[in-house]
């Protein structure tokens, strides 16, 4: 309960300057708290118990709004939790609050959220990334200890490099997707933002493994993550890819990445150059396939249920029309019409199936470079976090805010961000480590390890909320 | 030359079948009828954000054992897509269905026509999820939905167009039916609309291997409405070549009160259904192990007990088909051949008074107040000569009404054949005395009169005096007595 009212105060004392939460769940916290507290009294603690957890608010939460950032849902409250959410809950946590998101989880930068921006606590004149932007700046202004994002395109492990924290999108079916709002559903996962990697690898062990509820959620044995982290690197084959260090890269970005590459060489990993040559295909790829899952899994908001209704339409076609271009906001209509256009008769075999292709080729690339190494290790994202504003007219230099993440959905692979150190105007740079398929346990040791030596993970936001303007 | 006869109509028909599951498609909802709206939902059959679906396997077992028993291939993996579209009873504005991989694929399907065998070849089977029911009850402007329909397994088996005549489209039909009902994968209710029909038709010359412009006919839920609609659709596209026009491509709706085909929408309007696989599931793969124990668990299907009944009890074609349409009239028929022996009597008898009784009363034949035993019963009394053929109607009729055995009703109500000669004797000496004129014109020559004393003699015995007897001795006895001389 102290831990709680801990978090709580802050949360009151920082948020208002940072603005991740959308909604508070001061009651159901409490209750949660009071809970834990007699477990921890009975011997019979969870691995979470007491640790107060933000969820984006895209992931159900029985009784609570789940807003998904966007005007559309209205005042939508789940009848039901997601299955990760009730996993946490069994494992002990406590839900502090649910955090804002770029609508729909679409964007980069939390600024397509319907409702307010969320500030970076290492200058609030920044983005925090996105999409998970919220649960990203909650964890790093230590609003919480631990946040659940997801990650359709990079929207965990972005944010995570943004806000100079811990991000993981595990393997596409590690992780149950029940109860997760769909924006792409063939490359959504639901992970962990935390301040280091244990944190990380404690939360994967709680919500991985096979979920009756999701088809789609892998039916493999899950071992224990948080044993995994030895520490011990040596030997360990790692990759870099030559794609990733092509022109246009961020100086500042590159020597961080490359710092960061000499450390693990340093602990004994075997560091050799892999190739991945479909890489310049990837984002087109993405936001083919993406946006054709996104039009068809967003045409549940039409009015007629719980959804944004328009006052008074005068027919069915009125209703459907006025309620969808009031609900939705102009990124998330952008995405919807690209992809309906990308499924249309005519337009299928040429985009849809095309794209399809491609994302097999991608994937071929990783299964390739992974028979001749462990890990890959890449940048995660191409410069710090930018200014609010900045990139808001142009959304194809957005989209390239993910060019160095969007592979891994594509190709299903785990990948998670940790900080390798800043710019010279004290902004984090992320670091991204990618794995085999199901191989969570080699991907964060060698995170782990890395995290250890580097010790940028103990470097804290100045005090959010009272910070700089950029 | 007719007009007719210059064109010949090509005709291919999908039937959409409910399946008999417990829970709906994709969620654990049960699949019934009847309950208040929107009760038998969840998040998945609401289309909630965030909510998935998992696969019945209940109804792929159903829609692999209808492939099997039409002689599909059984696809080793199959996939589900996304028929996008938006309606009000569309929750998610998708509907799951199968598009570039269904389950089945090929097969055929052997009807009867005119005494004739024809085979009709399936361009395929595949699994989807029904819609709800937008009720328009109640309110001027508004309209309500009712989605506890929403997610119950559909089959969708799709015909090649080898379908020629009205008539052979309904026997389609009431294979496809008999053989879904004697799977127990769909309860086959037309006017429930568990077992509905569209059907794309189009004319070409006499002869021609050319496809015409075809018409999709809408939602036909009647044996009776599938022919009428089909055969005024060939018509009205005869109609439209003959005086000049063009067949053009559309959906159609049939209005049953008038008989008539009316345009819904043009191609231009149609809708773009924008397919894509299901992201949601993951392939469906059926291990052919799993394919070969449904195909030892089918049962006898209509067409091999169509034909067992003609090989082993010599029945007609007809005969053999009327009976081995349904399970459960084939099982009566069976049953009552083992107890009674008399495989041809008991086919007169169960397609004759039985089913003229059901059909009145509206019952089932497995719930037939004459069982296989009664009936059986009743055929031993007409063989062993307790009862005529002609007072076993008015039995029948009575153990239909009572439901009580054969011999109990004889007994009841004293219809015991009489075959005493000498109570017959007295019977027809009584008819003789009572009718001398008669008498005297059929001595005189007038043979036809005969018929009048047979007829005269059982009406005197109540009915039951044996025909076969009363034959024999009239004919003796109106001889004229010179001739005994
Ligand atoms: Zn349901």
């Amino acid at each position: 309960m102290e831990v709680l009212d801990a978090a709580l105060s802050r949360i009151r004392a920082v948020d208002p300057g940072i603005r991740a939460f959308l909604t508070l769940m001061e009651e159901t916290a409490r209750k949660q708290a009071a809970a834990a507290d007699a477990r921890i009294a009975r011997g019979l603690a969870g691995p979470l118990a007491g640790i107060p957890v933000a969820l984006k608010d895209n992931l159900c939460t029985r009784g609570t709004r789940t807003t998904c950032a966007s005007k559309i849902l209205g005042n939508f409250v789940p009848p039901y939790d997601a299955t990760v959410v009730s996993a946490l809950d069994k494992a002990g946590a406590v839900f502090v609050g649910k955090t804002n998101l770029d609508e729909f989880a679409m964007g980069s930068s939390t600024e397509n959220s319907a409702f307010q921006v969320t500030r970076n606590p290492w200058n609030t004149g920044r983005i925090p990334g996105g999409s998970s932007g919220g649960s990203a700046a909650a964890v790093s202004a230590d609003m919480c200890a631990v946040a659940l994002g997801s990650d359709t395109g990079g929207s965990i492990r972005q944010p995570a490099a943004c806000c100079g924290i811990v991000g993981l999108k595990p393997t596409y079916g590690r992780v149950s997707r029940y109860g997760l709002v769909a924006f792409a559903s063939s490359l959504d996962q639901i992970g962990p933002l935390a301040k280091d990697v244990r944190d990380a690898a404690l939360v994967l062990d709680a919500i991985a493994g096979k979920d009756p509820a999701d088809s789609t959620s892998a039916d493999v044995p899950v071992p224990s993550h948080a044993a995994a982290l030895t520490g011990d690197v040596r030997g360990l084959r790692i990759g870099i890819p030559k794609e990733y260090f092509t022109s246009g890269m961020d100086p500042e970005v590159e020597k961080a990445v490359l710092g960061g590459v000499d450390v693990l060489r340093r602990l004994g990993a075997d560091v050799r150059e892999v190739s991945l040559p479909h890489t310049p295909y990837a984002v087109a790829v993405y936001y083919i396939l993406a946006t054709s899952e996104a039009s068809s899994n967003l045409a549940r908001y039409d009015g007629v249920k719980y959804a944004h209704r328009t006052s008074r339409p005068s027919d069915l076609l009125e209703m459907y029309m006025e309620s969808r271009s009031e609900g939705f906001g102009a990124e998330v209509k952008r995405r919807i019409m690209l992809g309906t256009y990308a499924l249309s008769a005519g337009y299928y075999e040429a985009y849809y199936r095309k794209g399809q292709q491609v994302r097999t080729l991608i994937k071929q690339d990783f299964d390739r470079a992974f028979e001749t190494v462990d890990v890959i290790v890449t940048p995660t994202a191409p410069t710090p976090a930018f200014k609010i504003g900045e990139k808001t007219a142009d959304p194809l230099q957005m989209y390239l805010s993910d060019i160095f993440t969007i592979s891994v959905n594509l190709a299903g692979i785990p990948g998670l961000s940790l900080p390798c150190g800043f710019s010279s105007g004290n902004l984090p740079i992320g670091l991204q480590f990618l794995a085999r398929a199901f191989d969570e346990p080699t991907l964060l040791r060698a995170a782990h390890a890395y995290e250890q030596a580097g010790g940028w993970h103990k470097r804290k936001p100045p005090a959010a909320g009272e910070g700089s303007a950029a | 030359m007719n007009a007719g006869a210059k064109y010949e109509a090509v005709i291919g028909l999908e039937v959409h079948a409910q399946l008999l599951t417990e829970s709906k498609n994709f969620c654990a909802c049960a699949n019934r009828f009847g309950a208040p709206p929107n009760t038998q939902t969840c998040p998945v059959c609401l289309g909630l954000p965030g909510a998935l679906p998992v696969l019945n396997r209940k109804a792929v077992e159903y829609i692999a054992k209808t492939g099997l028993a039409f002689h599909s291939k059984i696809a080793p993996e199959s996939r589900f897509a996304r028929k996008n579209y938006f309606y009000p009873d569309l929750p998610k504005g998708y509907q799951i269905s199968q598009y570039e991989s269904p389950v089945c694929e090929g097969g055929r399907v052997e009807i009867v026509v005119d005494g004739d065998v024809r085979t009709v070849t399936l361009h395929r089977i595949h699994l989807e999820e029904d819609a709800g029911k937008n009720i328009h009850e109640g309110s001027a402007d508004t309209s309500r939905v009712d989605l506890n329909r929403s997610g119950v397994p559909l089959m969708e088996i799709v015909s090649e167009p080898e379908i020629r005549t009205p008539e052979e489209a309904v026997a389609y039909l009431k294979k496809i039916r008999s053989t879904l009902r004697c799977l127990n994968v769909c309860d086959g209710n037309m006017e429930e609309g568990s077992l509905r029909c569209d059907a794309n038709v189009s004319i070409r010359p006499a002869g021609s291997d050319a496809l015409g412009t075809k018409a999709e006919i809408k939602n036909v839920n009647s044996f009776r409405f599938v022919k009428q609609a089909i055969a005024y659709e060939i018509e009205r596209q005869i109609a439209v070549v003959e005086g000049g026009g063009r067949v053009v491509q559309e959906t159609r709706l049939f209005d049953s009160a008038r008989g008539v085909t009316v345009s819904m929408r043009s191609k231009e309007e149609a809708h773009d259904y924008r397919y894509f696989p299901e992201p949601d599931l993951v392939p469906l793969v059926l291990e052919r192990a799993q394919v070969e124990a449904w195909a030892r668990e089918l049962p006898e299907l209509p067409d091999a007990t169509r034909e067992r009944f003609a090989r082993e009890y010599g029945l007609s074609e007809y005969d053999a088909a009327f009976l081995s349409e349904e399970r459960a009239a084939a099982d009566y028929f069976e049953e009552t051949v083992r107890l009674s022996g008399q495989p041809k009597t008991a086919a007169n008898w169960i397609m004759g008074d039985l089913t003229r009784f059901l059909n009145e009363a509206g019952g089932e034949i497995a719930a037939s107040p004459v069982t296989p035993e009664r009936l059986a019963e009743m055929l031993k009394l007409i063989a062993d000569g307790t009862i005529s053929g002609k007072i076993a109607k008015t039995i029948f009729e009575e153990m239909f009404k009572s439901g009580k055995d054969a011999a109990i009703v004889v007994k009841e109500k004293g219809l015991v054949q009489v075959s005493d000669a000498g109570e017959i004797e007295r019977v027809i000496e009584q008819v003789m005395a009572d009718n001398p004129n008669e008498l005297a014109a059929y001595r005189g020559g007038k043979e036809k009169l005969f018929g009048f004393f047979v007829g005269q003699v059982m009406k005197k015995s109540g009915g039951k005096a044996n025909p076969a007897k009363v034959n024999e001795i009239l004919k003796a006895k109106l001889q004229p007595p010179t001739d005994s001389q």
